[in-house]
């Protein structure tokens, strides 16, 4: 792990720099009121001045929908043709938080865990993640009780501390980060002695994480579950926000004689999400799919993948139509 | 104890298993479950709230067996008369009351859904500032602009069906997205899957459409859903004979006809 | 009069009920009138079974217009389905009006059994009108991506 120092001149200089070397840049694009991430073509069209995109960066690396394989039939003839790694360009995702950056790593676990996730991989293995700590949060921000900060840098190759000049505390962290800075090194100077921390947004502690953990062990009949989904519309919209939230589907786009296999998002919140086809359907009632929700990020993650499925970016909260805050309900657990 | 607090009380304490109303949430008001009289004194009433309370009303493992009664806000109220129109509440176990003006404001009880329609008669629709500045936008550009605009705003929709699930109006048990022979609805986001997604309902809230917004309010990405059906509602009231905003007297404009429709585009 | 080899046809998809347009449209042959041949048929049982969203499929798989057509009001041999075809396109046509679907590519027609030469005048004008307008690739293009390149662009 390496510490410099860039300012503000360099930093837009570097920008430049991994623009003009042909990578794909994805960065926070402001759309009316909503920020969300977008290719960008120039440092001015990345956003500023909000607390968080509606939508996780995780679709650069897992697309709402993928193309797996793709066929053509030719009368008798079959052509097939597989998913190319090589056709995944050099990407950097520019300005994620911590707590996105973090979320890579549960994401990462489960596809790469026990299996080669080939396409997964491929995405994974060609993008360099560029986070930026973070000075606001708001009351959706929870990542200090789930063993985040907004400083935090597990996941993040790089990370920028801005600074009241306008420059950066750079902090490059892994192999990926030092070579995306190889090109440009001398944008950056030696490390100030600045301390970060005095920097960071200020998220209070909701709740002890291992104590929700604990707790979670015991609730699986709890009447918890049928107070906390009352509301709870069963939509999609929590689970395709989220950074960590990994479920898809696998889908035809048939076209007769051609047609193409798509993996796409799914959301355990959905109805049919569980439905067999012998017609039974264990998660029935929305409450069962919730605990679901929360159990999988809470209790059965930390099992499987020793880690947890929640980064406390606050997304879901933000995006749920009717306010399903995910730490307000950890909260209510916890007591 | 405000008159909404008192209101609730009472019907918990007369039978009443369940107050469907609004509470203070993060955003504004969200939707609350009210089951005992302790937890009536955190419900509120808020006109503008965006959660359309009706939604719940056909889901029975909500509902349950036993009385429940709704703080019905306007919008609520609108969705509650289109769907006894559409046979699709039973009047017995649901008790329906508003307030008649915001916060301390007399609670009123429907005595059935005759007297919501008639309460609906004279408040009029309004139309939301977005849909008003839409409208404006829209106006003034060629058919290609157009079909790029919506192409545009479609392809950001994540198919979360946040919309879908926020309408009251949407109730289908299977929906047709859910049917995968044919396979109507592509199940992944695409520009034009979503497209069809969004004509498709669309066409299915003809005329049945209430306007309240929730489906626009719902959408994460800020996709102004509501926009086409409210317009749609407007533009075709005259033509099929319905006041927006009131629940349909002569059946849904679908589903029913007049020899007399007028169109001046088929040969 | 461009005699170019490369001179776009038309693909014109219709769609038709049983009774009346396609017997119609079947009257146009036997009466031997010669008309383009830039027409798919799709035949149903009624112009009420035609769902809206077929019109669109028609147009994503590369069609370049539409014909929509039945028994004219009051002789469906369903009593009652093309007035509930006719609500229909006056909702949906109005709808694609907004969306900015090019609505001058969808012809909608009242073209009985006996009208044999309707049919034949109908396809000829529509082509012809759709040969003027060009493929309609503006729709095509959007519905060949998956995902659209930069993802969320």
């Amino acid at each position: 792990m390496e510490k410099r120092y860039i300012n503000k001149e360099g930093l837009a200089k570097w920008f430049g720099s991994i623009l003009n070397s042909g990578k794909r840049v994805y960065a926070p694009v402001r759309h009316g009121e909503k920020v969300d991430f977008h290719q960008v073509h120039s440092l001015e069209d990345v956003a500023e001045d909000y607390i968080q995109t509606t939508l996780s960066a995780k679709s650069v690396i897992f697309p709402r929908a993928e193309v797996l394989f793709s066929y053509k039939k030719d009368n008798k003839e079959v052509t097939l043709e597989d998913f190319n790694p090589d056709s995944v360009p050099e990407t950097v995702i520019w300005k994620i938080r911590p707590c996105d950056a973090a979320g890579f790593i549960p994401l990462s676990d489960i596809f790469n865990g026990g299996y080669d996730d080939v396409v997964y991989a491929a995405h994974l293995n060609k993008t360099t993640l560029v986070s930026f700590s973070c000075a606001k949060a708001d009351d959706f921000c929870f990542c200090t009780s789930v063993n985040g900060s907004p400083g935090a840098t597990k996941g993040s190759d790089i990370q920028l501390t801005i600074l009241p000049d306008g420059g950066a505390i750079a902090e490059i962290i892994t192999d990926k980060g030092m070579a995306l800075i190889k090109s440009a090194d001398d944008c950056f100077e030696s490390a100030k002695d600045e301390d970060k921390s005095k920097y960071l947004a200020d998220v209070p502690v909701y709740f002890d994480l291992n104590t929700v953990h604990d707790k979670l062990k015991e609730a699986f009949s709890s009447d918890i579950w049928k107070q906390q989904s009352e509301r709870c519309l069963g939509c999609g919209a929590c689970a395709f926000v989220c950074p960590t939230c990994a479920c898809f589907s696998i889908e035809e786009n048939s076209k007769g004689s051609h047609g193409q296999r798509i993996r796409c998002w799914d959301s355990c919140g959905f109805s049919m999400f569980t439905q067999h086809t012998s017609g039974h359907n264990p998660r029935s009632t929305q409450s069962q799919r919730w605990r679901q929700r929360i159990l999988h990020k809470f209790s059965y993650m930390p099992e499987r993948i020793n880690d947890f499925g929640c980064t406390g970016c606050g997304r879901c909260s933000r995006a749920c139509p009717v306010d399903m805050n995910i730490r307000e309900h950890l909260t209510s657990i916890v007591k | 104890m405000n008159k909404l607090e008192e209101k609730a009380v009472s019907l918990l304490q007369s039978g009443v298993k369940l107050i469907l109303g609004y509470e203070k949430g993060d955003k504004g008001a969200r939707p609350f479950f009210c089951h005992t009289p302790e937890d009536a004194s955190k419900l509120i009433y808020d006109e503008h709230a965006t959660t359309n309370l009706a939604t719940y009303i056909l889901k029975p493992e909500l509902m349950g067996h036993d009385k429940v009664a709704v703080c019905a806000t306007l919008r609520t109220l609108r969705a509650i008369a289109q769907l006894a129109s559409e046979n699709q509440i039973k009047g017995e176990n649901l008790i329906v009351f508003t307030i008649t003006e915001e916060g301390n404001g007399d609670v009123k009880e429907f005595s059935g859904i005759d007297e919501i329609n008639s309460y609906l008669t004279d408040k009029e629709l309004e139309v939301a500032q977005l849909y008003k500045e839409l409208d404006e936008k829209l106006s003034g550009m060629s058919r290609e602009e157009k079909w790029s605009f919506w192409v545009n705003e479609f392809s950001r929709c994540i198919k979360c069906y946040a919309c879908r699930a926020a309408c009251p109006l949407c109730y289908c048990t299977r929906c047709i997205t859910d049917v995968n022979r044919p396979q109507w609805i592509d199940p992944w986001p695409s520009p034009m899957g979503n497209m069809e997604w969004q004509i498709n309902r669309v066409m299915h809230m003809v005329g049945r459409c209430i306007g309240c917004g929730a489906c626009t309010k719902a959408c994460p990405v800020g996709i102004p859903i509501g926009y086409l059906s409210r317009k749609m509602l407007n533009d075709l009231s005259e033509e099929f004979g319905y006041i927006p905003g009131q629940a349909m007297k002569d059946g849904n404009s679908l589903s029913t006809f007049k020899p007399e429709d007028k169109e001046n585009f088929i040969h | 009069m461009d005699n170019n080899e490369s001179e776009f046809e038309p693909k014109i998809v219709a769609f038709v009920c049983n009774w009346c347009t396609y017997a119609g449209a079947d009257l146009t042959g036997t009466s031997r009138i010669k008309y383009a041949t830039n027409v798919k048929i799709v035949r149903f049982p009624c112009t009420g079974r035609i769902d809206f969203m077929l019109l669109l499929k028609a147009f994503a798989n590369g069609a370049d217009g539409i014909i929509v057509s039945g028994c004219h009001p009051n002789d469906c041999h369903y009593t009652s389905g093309n007035f509930h075809a006719r609500r229909r396109w006056i909702a949906f046509r109005h709808l694609l009006e907004i969306i900015g679907v090019d609505v001058r590519r969808i012809r909608f027609s009242w073209v009985s059994a006996a009208e044999g030469a309707k049919w034949g005048d109908l396809v000829n004008e529509t082509v012809a009108n759709i040969r003027e307008l060009g493929p309609y690739t503006e729709y095509t293009k959007v519905a060949q991506y998956v995902e659209k390149e930069d993802n969320n662009e």
